[in-house]
């Protein structure tokens, strides 16, 4: 750590953790649920726990962004954040704002509006929010004595996603059109400018772990975060195929969502390519195994998962089944989820000044977690064939193939539970590396330390 | 190779280029295409209605529409044609802890028959859009 105010980003750190273990709460909750144990039906009724689940979702990786930023943007522009108290404030009023959301679900106050249930109330304040955020990274960046391309397109990333927020906020009487729109939040979002954003950390975490020279890096950047947009942008089609739409999106949404995996696949090369040019290797192995992985899960959950059904032909079946839950789960796991505990792995040593850098837990929480998401994602895989099966080829009834599907269930919770081992494994590490401190600040490079 | 200079050109040329013809087609979408496939003018105050409690009570939070919400209850697109409306009114206002049909619960709900008419009008209006043959007939006899 070079500035003090990067001690910033262990706040939404820790945010993060704490939000994520409130998500897989909710998860097992739905878990029994579809298993036929819905004891808890009265007090937290399913879709309760699911706005819950998904939002916890996206505020805690958004936080996980956050804090990435305030961490890589000082070191990137080489200066302070510009207001340090400001900084501290937004992450208050994201907090407040998240758990009000959050308790206002258990009690009604939401839209019901996949992913985007913040009631628009709060949706303004949580806009104001974002916005105040992206000013103090966009301004620490223009002030710094460097703009990197690797700070521009995590802060273009940052202020694209912000932007995007607002057609979600927008209401129309047509159910079709508010669908229309909302993809525009939710697909535009994580199959696009999230992507930019992870391309960023991405390339700030190769760059510090494995010595690879800059300009190759920021090369390749640029390729990812294009064929990301070639491919995304018009893959939002896939979203629209049976929502009242004209029937070209069909064709337009099954070859350009087609392509989407090449971004990925891109991103799987680049980083496996840098780590074996790299000459010099990074002690912090945790750090390390996370960046990698993060490059090839994103591709396995988000490029394979997702072209398996994505197109009409395809998607005409499977369209609205536990398929997408298959797909949804490793992918948002694999591209985002892993990106935020590399940058974790990478930032707390760096922070606290306490190297853990390859310690049994780390590694426990490291296979125990990925092992048993790719375990819930087959889980889900095979339920959702066995309803697509019997609800949508067979014409039965949804109850039918829903009790056919308990077994898998039981499975899943199985593999959540060792998912949420290697989770409380990470987040002991977390906790273990102690509160930041300005005594680790350094002045040197990454290896001019190692070298000493 | 790509110098970082065409490299930068083919993402900022490509971004922009597609992101023109996205904003094209989604113009065409909306002012002629996604209109002619849901009727806009038959939404009427009902159907609005409707469409309110659908959002207020988080329908989506377990059932699917035009396949887009949870998997935890059926998909509600043609429920109007496969149930018809007394049907839908008896599960929405079912009493006694609410509709369970085997065994899965729905939250009980208190809706005043304006609203439950209002439910059934809303359906009514989605299953009569044009979803280019979602939901698909079963192929196995």
């Amino acid at each position: 750590m070079k500035y003090k105010s990067q001690k910033i980003a262990y706040y939404f750190f820790g945010l993060s953790m704490l939000l994520l273990t409130l998500q897989i709460v909710y998860g097992f909750i739905m878990g029994f649920a579809h298993m036929g144990y819905d004891g808890l039906h009265g007090l937290i009724p399913f879709n309760t726990a699911s706005a819950v689940h998904k939002n916890l979702l996206v505020v805690w990786i958004l936080s996980g962004f956050m804090g990435s930023a305030y961490y890589i943007i000082p070191e990137e522009a080489e200066r302070e954040i510009i207001s340090p108290k400001l900084a501290m404030l937004q992450f208050w009023a994201l907090a407040i704002v998240g758990v009000i959301a959050i308790a206002g679900f258990h009690v009604g106050w939401w839209e019901g509006r996949k992913f985007l249930e913040i009631p628009r109330e709060l949706d303004f304040l949580v806009a104001i929010d974002v916005v105040g955020f992206i000013l103090l990274i966009l301004l620490t960046l223009l002030k710094g004595k460097k703009q990197t391309t690797t700070a521009w397109v995590l802060t273009m990333g940052l202020a694209a996603a912000g932007l995007l927020y607002l057609p979600g906020m927008i209401f129309f009487d047509n159910l079709s059109m508010d669908s229309f729109f909302r993809w525009w939040v939710v697909h535009l979002w994580v199959e696009g400018v999230w992507e930019l954003i992870m391309g960023g950390i991405l390339a700030f975490l190769l760059i510090k772990l494995t010595g690879v020279d800059r300009e190759i890096i920021e090369k390749w950047l640029y390729l990812i975060v294009g064929l990301t947009f070639l491919s995304g942008i018009l893959g939002t089609g896939h979203h629209y195929y049976f929502t009242g739409v004209p029937e070209y999106w069909l064709l337009i949404g099954g070859i350009f969502s087609a392509l989407e995996p090449l971004a990925f696949l891109g991103m799987t090369i680049f980083a496996l390519q840098m780590y074996r040019k790299g000459n010099k290797k990074h002690p912090n192995k945790l750090a390390v195994t996370w960046t990698l992985s993060t490059a090839i899960v994103s591709f396995l959950g988000a490029g394979l998962l997702g072209l398996a059904h994505t197109l009409p032909q395809v998607n005409l079946h499977t369209h609205g089944t536990l398929i997408t839950a298959s797909h949804g789960h490793l992918a948002f796991w694999g591209a985002y989820g892993s990106l935020v505990f590399a940058m974790i792995s990478y930032a707390m040593p760096q922070m606290t000044g306490r190297k853990i850098y390859d310690n049994r837990t780390g590694h426990l929480a490291y296979w125990l977690s990925n092992i048993g998401m790719l375990g819930m994602s087959i889980s889900f895989a095979v339920a959702g064939i066995v309803q697509v099966y019997i609800e949508r080829l067979s014409g039965k009834d949804f109850m039918i193939a829903a009790n056919a599907t308990k077994p898998h269930f039981f499975v899943l919770i199985i593999c959540a539970t060792l998912f949420s081992i290697g989770i409380t494994y990470f987040i002991i590490n977390f906790i273990k590396f102690g509160l930041p401190t300005d005594e680790a600040l350094r002045t040197d490079d990454d290896y001019e330390a190692l070298n000493n | 190779m790509l110098t970082k200079k065409q490299a930068k050109i083919f993402f900022l040329g490509g971004t922009l280029l597609f992101a023109l013809i996205f904003l094209g087609l989604s113009y065409d979408t909306v002012v002629s295409g996604l209109p002619a496939n849901t009727h806009p003018e038959n939404i009427t105050e009902e159907v609005l209605l409707g469409r309110t409690i659908w959002d207020d009570k988080n329908c989506m939070g377990c059932h699917t529409i035009m396949g887009e919400g949870a998997y935890y209850a059926p998909e509600l697109t043609k429920v109007y044609d496969r149930r018809g409306p007394d049907y839908i009114k008896a599960a929405v206002n079912f009493k006694n802890g609410g509709w369970a049909p085997n065994g899965r619960h729905m939250v009980e709900y208190n809706f005043t028959d304006k609203e439950a008419e209002g439910l059934v009008a809303f359906f009514k209006w989605v299953g009569e859009m044009n979803l280019n043959g979602f939901p698909a007939e079963p192929t196995i006899k």
